[in-house]
C-alpha cells in the first residue's frame, strides 16, 4: 500500500505579492523571452494555418468529401479555411502585454493571494524545452485559463495555446483572447468530418512543431459542483496520437490543480443546477459581472504537477505497432487497446489533479455544516472541523491551513469570506437562506436548495479524497453485515452506481476497496480479519460521519431512480427528464417527505441517468433529434431494492478477496 | 587464410588503428588507402565524443588460451567414415574457436576476455558439391549437428553454437569451395562455388572483364553462400540489384537431398519461388554449394561525388526525390552530422600547404558564405558507374536535384573517403575496445515518410537509454540513409559508448540495443534489411511475420530437416 500522508508536496509562493509592490505597467512591458522546445523551428500563426490546410490529413478528407458530395474540392477547401479562421489563434505579444496589465489589476482586486508551487514551474520549464507539453488544468471557473496564461507569463514561460469551447459569441473579448493564444472549438462537431479533421490537424501540428504548450480541460467544461467531472477523451486522444505514430519522441502531460477558496461563479452555478437558465456568455454579460469586482474571493492555489511522460505511460502497454500498416495521414479509428489506454491516462491525470488539489479550511467547515443543518453550535463546529482536518490528512487530502492559525480564526475567516452562504447567529452557525422563512413554500424550498447547493460546492471538493473509505463505510451500513465478501459486493455495486459521480480508475474495484479499507484501518475506524470487517468502538463516529457525507448521493440517487421506476412509462429525452425529475423531487421536498435538497441538482440527475445507462437499466437510443431513453422497469426496481437493503447485492466474483 | 586474419577482432592482422609514439592516431598496413597515414584530429575526436582517454586502456589476451577451450567430442565411428571420404578436417582448438563466432560485440568481447560455452567439435573442409553431399549424409547417419561457415562475418549471433546442443557439432567451412565453375558470356551468368569470398570473386571475374557488382561492406571477407543464406544487400544495388535480383540458380544440399531447379531462366511461374525459401534461411535448411549469378561487363568509368546539405531533413528530402525520379547513382548515401564529423576526424594529414589552404577555403565557403551550420549540416556521398558520357550526364541530373534541396557539391575526394570509411570503420571497434569504448552497427528498412521520425527517435532512444542505464558519458548515436528504394530506404545506425564505471558493459549494451530495436519496430521499421535475424533478433520474428508466417517457415524446416541436422537455431 502506498503511503498517502507522507507524500512530499512543494511549497507555495504568492505571485500577487510582487505585483502589489511594483508597477504593473513595467511588469506588462517586461522583457519576455520564454524558453522554447529544443526542436522548434519558429513560425508564425499564419504559417501554421497554411501548413494545416496543406497537410495530407486535411487534403485527404477534403478530397474524400468532394467525391462523396460531388462538389469541387475548392469549395470544401474554402470551407476548411473558414473553419480554421474561426478557430485559429493569432498570438501577439501586444495582446499578451495588454492582458498582463489588466489581469494584474483585476486579480489584485478579486483575490487576496495567488499561490503557486515554484518547483512545479521549474519542472515545467525543463519539460517545455525537452518535449512537446500538454497542460491539463482542472476546470472550476473561467478564471482558470486566464490565470494559467498569466502565470506562465509571470514565470517567463511560453504561453500556451488553449483549446476552448467557449466565447465564440463574444466578439471583442474573443478576439483579444485569440491574440493571447486561445483557439476555439465548437462545442459539438461529432458529425462534421471536415471540422474534426481540421481541428485535429491544427492541434497536432502545433504539438509536433513544439510551437507552444497546448492546454485544454480534461473535464470538458467547468464543473458546476466543484467535483471533478469524468474526463472527455477526444482532445486527449488527439494530442496523444503524434506519439503513437512516433511523430514525436515523447509528450509530457502536466496535471495542474487550481483551487479557489471562493469560486467566482458560485451562485451562477447553483442557479444553473436548479434549472434557472444561465446568462449567455456575451461581452455585455461580462461587463455586468463587473460588480463582483468589489467582492473578495480569497486565495487561489495552483499546483503544477510533475510532468508525466507519455512514453513511460505507454511502455509495456502499447508496444504493438497499430499504425505501421496504414499511411499515417489516413484518419483511423483508434484500436480498442489505444482507446482503453487513452481512457486510463485521462483518469490517471484527473486523479493526479485531485491528489494535488488544495483544500481550504472552509471546505471542512462546509462538510461539517451540511451534516448539522439547520444550525450548529459554533464551538462544536470548530471542534468537528479540527477533527475532520486530521481525518482528511490521513486520507491524503492536501490541506493548506494558514500557518499557526488557530482553528477558531480559520473558521471565522471562512465564514467572513462566505458570508453569503453561512453566518454566525447567537453562537450558532446557520445557512444564510434569508427569506426562506417567509413567502410561499415553493419559494422557501428553492432558496434553501440554493444555499445548500452552494455550500455543497465546497464540501464536494473533499469527496474524491474520501470516496473510497466512505463507500466502504456506506457499504458496511447498507449490508448490516461484517462479512468482507458482502461488504465488497456492496462496495462494488456502489462504485458502479456512482461511476459518473466520482472519479474511479477504470476496472480496479478491488484495489479501490482495499485502499478504502486500508485508510479506515489507518484512522482506527475499522478492524479487519481474514473474513470480516467491523467498526471499532470509537470508529463508529468516523464510519457514521463518512457515510453521512455521502448520504445526499445515496438518497438522491434513490429518489431519481424511484422517479424513473414509478413516474415514467414511455421513452423520454434528457430535456424531458430533467424538469420531470426536478418537479418530482420538488414536490417531495414541499411535502417534507425528504430532506435531500441535492437531488434537485441537474448534475446529479444526469449522472444518475448515465449510471443507469451503463448498468443496462436504461436504454439510450440515438434519434435524429438527439438521444432518447427508455426504462427497463424491472432492472431499475432491482437496483432500488439493493438500496433499500431488501435484496443482497448480486455477488460479483469475490473470490479474489 | 585464417593466418592472415585477426583471431579476436575484425579483418587482417596487419591492418589496425593504433596511437603512435607521438600520441597521434595511425592506420597500419598497406591494404587500404588510409594505410600508413597519420590522422591528426582523430584523437581529439575520440576524446571529445566518448570522454575516452589514452590513459585508460584495457588489453585483450595476446593469444588464445588452449586450456580454456571446451574439448572436442566426436565419436570414433564418424571419424572413421569421415576419413574414408578423404575430406580434410581438424579438431584443433584454434580452428574450432575461430568458427564459433561471428562479429557481434559480445562475441568479440568473449574472445578478448572469456570463452564460449559451446564451440564446434570438429571443422571440415569440403572442396566441392559432392563432398558436401557426403558430409550431410554422414551427419544424418550419425545424427550430428552441422553449422555451415562461410566468411564468418555474421552480426546476428548466427554462428554461435547453441549451448544446449548435445550432439557433435560439425562446422562445415565452405572456404575451399571457391572456384568459378564456368562463365556464360552469352547470357551473362557465371556458376560459382558458394565458398568464394566477395573480393576474390570480383578479382577473378575481372580477369575476364566481368563483375557481379555485389559489394556488401564485408565483401573482403564474406562469401557468396553467406550472401544467399542471409539475403545480403550490396552497396551498388541500384545498378546490380540485391542478392535476390542477382541469383539465377541455387544448388543446396539438405538432409532430404539436393534442391535445385531444372533450368536457368530469368523468371518462372511455378508456384512460390523455392529460391526464397533458401535465401535468408540462415543455415537452417542446408548448405548452399553452387550459385549461378548474373554478371556484367566491368564498367568503363567510375566517379565519386559528394553533396553538403544544410540539414538532415533536406538531405532526406533530396534522396527521396532522387528515388522518385529513379535516377539514383550506383550508390547514394546520406550521413548525419555526427557521422560527418566522424568522417572528418579520420581525415589524414594533408601533404601540402596548398591542399590545406584549399580545404580551409572550402570550409569557409560552406560555413560562412553559404551559412551552413557545421554542427547541423550533413553530407551525401555518391558513386556513379557506367560509360563516361552517361556518368557525366547522370551526375549532372543528380546534382541538379540536390541543388533544389539546398545541396552544394563538395567534391570527389569527400565522396571517396566516405566509401573507404565503411571498410575501415569495422577496424575501429577494435581500437575502441582497447579504450573502454564499445559499439556496434545495426540497420533497418523503413518507408520514406517515416525515415526522419525513425532516425530521430532511435537516436534519442539510445541517448536516453544510456543515461538510464548509468552510462556516464554521452554515447555516439548516429545514422546514415544508406540505400534508397522506390518505397523506402535502408537506414544504418552506429552506436558506441564509453563504458568506464559500468560493471557489466555487455549486458548494458545489449539492453540498449534491444531498446533501439523496439524503437525501430514501433516507428514502422523492419527487423532487418540485410543483416538477418540469427539468434540475436529471433524474439521479434513472430511480431514481424505473424504466427501463420512463422508456421509456414517452420513447416518447411520440418519437411526439409526433420532431425534438425542443421541445428544452429537461427531464425525460427
Amino acid at each position: 500500500q502506498k503511503e498517502l500522508t507522507s507524500k512530499k508536496r512543494d511549497e507555495f509562493e504568492d505571485i500577487l505579492e510582487e505585483r502589489r509592490l511594483s508597477s504593473d505597467l513595467r511588469y506588462a512591458m517586461k522583457c519576455y523571452s520564454p524558453v522554447i522546445y529544443k526542436g522548434l523551428s519558429p513560425c508564425k500563426p499564419s504559417a501554421i494555418k497554411s501548413a494545416v490546410l496543406q497537410s495530407e490529413q486535411v487534403q485527404y478528407v477534403i478530397k474524400q468529401l468532394a467525391k462523396e458530395l460531388g462538389e469541387s474540392p475548392d469549395i470544401i477547401q474554402e470551407e476548411a479555411m473558414e473553419i480554421l479562421d474561426e478557430m485559429g489563434h493569432s498570438m501577439q505579444l501586444g495582446a499578451v502585454r495588454f492582458f498582463a496589465f489588466t489581469l494584474s489589476k483585476i486579480f489584485k482586486q478579486l483575490f487576496q493571494r495567488v499561490c503557486v508551487n515554484e518547483e512545479g514551474m521549474q519542472r515545467l520549464q525543463h519539460a517545455i524545452q525537452e518535449h512537446p507539453v500538454v497542460l491539463l488544468p482542472s476546470h472550476r471557473s473561467y478564471v482558470d485559463f486566464l490565470m494559467l496564461s498569466y502565470l506562465l507569463y509571470t514565470y517567463d514561460l511560453a504561453l500556451p495555446v488553449i483549446a476552448a469551447g467557449i466565447f465564440l459569441g463574444m466578439k471583442i473579448v474573443g478576439e483579444l483572447l485569440r491574440r493571447a493564444g486561445a483557439f476555439f472549438m465548437r462545442r459539438s462537431f461529432g458529425g462534421n468530418r471536415l471540422y474534426w479533421a481540421v481541428f485535429a490537424e491544427y492541434v497536432k501540428t502545433m504539438l509536433r512543431s513544439g510551437y507552444a504548450p497546448i492546454e485544454f480541460f480534461l473535464e470538458g467544461t467547468r464543473s458546476r459542483t466543484a467535483k471533478t467531472l469524468t474526463p472527455k477523451f477526444g482532445l486527449l486522444s488527439i494530442v496523444m496520437e503524434p506519439f503513437f505514430k512516433r511523430e514525436v519522441f515523447d509528450t509530457y502531460l502536466v496535471p495542474i490543480s487550481i483551487s479557489y477558496e471562493r469560486i467566482l461563479e458560485e451562485s451562477l452555478y447553483a442557479y444553473e443546477l436548479l434549472g434557472v437558465p444561465k446568462p449567455k456568455e456575451s461581452t455585455s454579460g461580462l461587463l455586468k459581472a463587473r460588480r463582483i469586482l468589489s467582492d473578495n474571493f480569497g486565495t487561489i492555489h495552483i499546483y503544477v504537477g510533475q510532468p508525466v511522460s507519455l512514453r513511460t505511460l505507454a511502455s509495456g502497454r502499447i508496444n504493438r505497432c497499430p499504425y505501421n500498416l496504414v499511411p499515417r495521414h489516413l484518419p483511423q479509428k483508434p484500436s480498442e487497446d489505444i482507446q482503453e489506454f487513452v481512457s486510463d491516462v485521462a483518469y490517471k491525470m484527473e486523479l493526479l489533479q485531485i491528489e494535488n488539489m488544495v483544500l481550504s479550511p472552509w471546505v471542512l467547515v462546509a462538510a461539517v455544516l451540511l451534516q448539522n443543518l439547520p444550525a450548529v453550535e459554533f464551538e462544536l463546529l470548530i471542534e468537528k472541523t479540527l477533527w475532520l482536518k486530521g481525518l482528511t490528512q490521513t486520507f491524503g487530502g492536501f490541506i493548506e491551513w494558514p500557518d499557526n492559525l488557530c482553528a477558531k480564526k480559520a473558521v471565522l475567516s471562512g465564514l467572513t469570506l462566505h458570508s453569503n452562504i453561512a453566518r454566525l447567529v447567537d453562537g450558532h452557525v446557520v445557512l444564510n437562506d434569508k427569506g426562506a422563512e417567509e413567502g410561499a413554500i415553493g419559494e422557501m424550498v428553492f432558496k434553501r436548495a440554493l444555499s445548500i447547493l452552494m455550500c455543497a460546492t465546497y464540501r464536494n471538493q473533499l469527496l474524491n479524497v474520501f470516496v473510497r473509505p466512505s463507500l466502504v463505510a456506506v457499504a458496511l451500513q447498507m449490508t448490516h453485515s461484517f462479512r468482507k465478501e458482502e461488504v465488497y459486493s456492496c462496495f462494488t455495486f456502489l462504485r458502479d452506481v456512482f461511476v459518473d459521480e466520482f472519479i474511479f480508475f477504470p476496472g480496479i474495484s478491488l484495489k479501490d476497496f482495499e485502499e478504502g479499507c486500508f485508510l479506515l484501518t489507518k484512522c482506527d475506524a475499522i478492524q479487519m480479519s481474514q473474513q470480516e470487517i467491523y467498526p471499532t468502538d470509537k470508529g463508529n463516529v468516523t464510519v457514521s460521519f463518512l457515510s453521512a457525507m455521502f448520504r445526499p448521493f445515496v438518497e438522491g440517487y434513490q429518489l431519481i431512480f424511484r422517479y424513473l421506476s414509478k413516474e415514467i412509462k414511455e421513452a423520454f429525452t434528457e430535456k424531458q427528464f430533467i424538469p420531470g425529475v426536478r418537479n418530482f423531487v420538488f414536490q417531495l421536498l414541499e411535502k417534507g417527505t425528504t430532506q435531500c435538497y441535492e437531488a434537485l441538482s441537474s448534475d446529479m440527475q444526469k449522472n444518475a441517468l448515465a449510471a443507469l445507462v451503463q448498468l443496462g437499466a436504461v436504454m439510450k437510443k440515438k434519434m435524429s433529434n438527439g438521444f432518447t431513453y427508455s426504462v427497463n422497469q424491472e432492472a431499475v426496481s432491482k437496483i432500488l431494492d439493493v438500496f433499500d437493503a431488501r435484496m443482497p447485492v448480486q455477488k460479483p466474483v469475490a473470490a479474489r478477496l | 587464410r585464417q593466418e592472415l586474419l585477426k583471431w579476436n577482432g575484425w579483418g587482417y592482422n596487419d591492418s589496425k588503428f593504433i596511437f603512435n609514439k607521438k600520441g597521434q592516431a595511425e592506420f597500419t598496413g598497406k591494404r587500404y588507402r588510409l594505410g600508413g597515414m597519420v590522422l591528426p584530429t582523430f584523437k581529439e575526436w575520440i576524446e571529445k565524443t566518448f570522454g575516452a582517454s589514452l590513459e585508460h586502456k584495457t588489453t585483450s589476451r595476446a593469444s588464445l588460451n588452449v586450456n580454456d577451450v571446451p574439448p572436442s567430442i566426436v565419436n570414433e565411428e564418424f571419424l572413421q567414415d569421415l576419413r574414408a571420404t578423404k575430406i580434410s578436417y581438424s579438431q584443433d582448438a584454434e580452428d574450432r574457436v575461430f568458427r564459433a563466432h561471428g562479429h557481434c560485440l559480445h562475441e568479440i568481447f568473449v574472445l578478448r576476455e572469456g570463452m564460449f560455452k559451446r564451440i564446434p567439435d570438429i571443422v571440415v573442409w569440403p572442396v566441392c558439391h559432392e563432398d558436401v553431399v557426403k558430409i550431410v549424409e554422414l551427419a544424418c547417419k550419425h545424427n550430428l549437428c552441422i553449422i555451415p561457415f562461410g566468411g564468418g562475418t555474421s552480426v546476428s549471433s548466427a554462428l554461435e553454437c547453441p549451448e544446449e546442443e548435445k550432439r557433435t557439432i560439425v562446422s562445415l567451412d565452405t572456404s575451399q569451395m571457391n572456384r568459378i565453375l564456368w562463365i556464360d558470356e552469352k547470357n551473362l551468368t557465371a556458376c560459382v562455388e558458394a565458398g568464394i569470398v566477395g573480393q576474390d570473386l570480383e578479382k577473378q571475374l575481372a580477369e575476364s572483364g566481368f563483375c557481379t557488382g555485389h559489394e556488401p561492406d564485408s565483401m573482403e571477407f564474406s562469401s557468396l553462400g553467406g550472401w544467399v543464406a542471409t539475403r545480403a544487400s550490396g552497396m551498388k544495388k541500384n545498378i546490380y540489384g540485391n542478392i535476390e535480383d542477382l541469383v539465377i540458380h541455387i544448388k543446396m544440399v539438405t538432409p532430404r537431398g539436393i534442391v535445385e531447379k531444372n533450368c536457368q531462366v530469368p523468371r518462372m511461374s511455378t508456384g512460390p519461388d523455392i529460391h526464397h525459401f533458401i535465401m535468408g534461411s540462415e543455415g537452417t535448411l542446408g548448405v548452399v554449394t553452387e550459385v549461378t549469378i548474373k554478371i556484367r561487363p566491368v564498367p568503363e568509368y567510375q566517379k565519386y561525388g559528394s553533396v553538403v546539405f544544410p540539414n538532415f531533413e533536406r538531405g532526406v528530402a533530396c534522396l527521396r526525390e532522387v528515388a522518385k525520379q529513379r535516377c539514383a547513382p550506383a550508390s547514394i548515401r546520406l550521413v548525419d552530422n555526427a557521422q560527418f564529423q566522424f568522417g572528418h576526424a579520420l581525415k589524414p594529414q594533408v601533404a601540402s600547404i596548398f591542399t590545406s589552404f584549399l580545404d580551409g577555403l572550402k570550409k569557409f565557403y560552406i560555413t560562412k558564405f553559404k551559412g551552413f551550420d557545421p554542427n547541423i549540416l550533413c553530407v551525401a556521398t555518391l558513386l556513379f558507374e557506367g560509360d563516361r558520357e552517361k556518368v557525366l550526364q547522370h551526375e549532372k541530373q543528380v546534382y541538379d536535384i540536390a541543388t533544389k534541396f539546398g545541396g552544394l557539391a563538395a567534391g570527389e575526394d569527400n565522396g571517396q573517403r566516405g566509401y573507404m570509411l565503411t571498410f575501415v570503420i569495422a577496424y575501429l571497434r577494435d581500437l575502441g575496445l582497447d579504450y573502454y569504448v564499445i559499439g556496434e552497427s545495426f540497420e533497418t528498412s523503413v518507408p520514406w515518410d517515416r525515415v526522419l521520425d525513425l532516425c530521430r527517435n532511435v537516436k534519442e532512444r539510445i541517448v536516453r537509454e544510456c543515461k538510464e542505464k548509468g552510462v556516464q558519458f554521452a554515447p555516439l548515436s548516429t545514422c546514415r540513409v544508406t540505400q534508397t528504394y522506390d518505397a523506402g530506404a535502408c537506414v544504418y545506425f552506429y552506436f558506441a559508448f564509453n563504458y568506464r564505471g559500468i560493471s557489466d558493459p555487455i549486458h548494458v549494451y545489449e539492453q540498449i540495443e534491444r531498446a533501439a530495436r523496439e524503437e525501430i519496430l514501433a516507428n514502422g521499421g523492419s527487423l532487418s534489411h540485410h543483416h538477418g535475424v540469427g539468434k540475436l533478433r529471433k524474439r521479434w520474428m513472430k511480431e514481424s511475420i505473424s504466427d501463420v508466417g512463422l508456421g509456414m517457415l517452420r513447416s518447411v524446416k520440418e519437411y526439409v530437416d526433420p532431425n534438425n541436422i542443421f541445428g544452429n537455431k537461427n531464425l525460427l
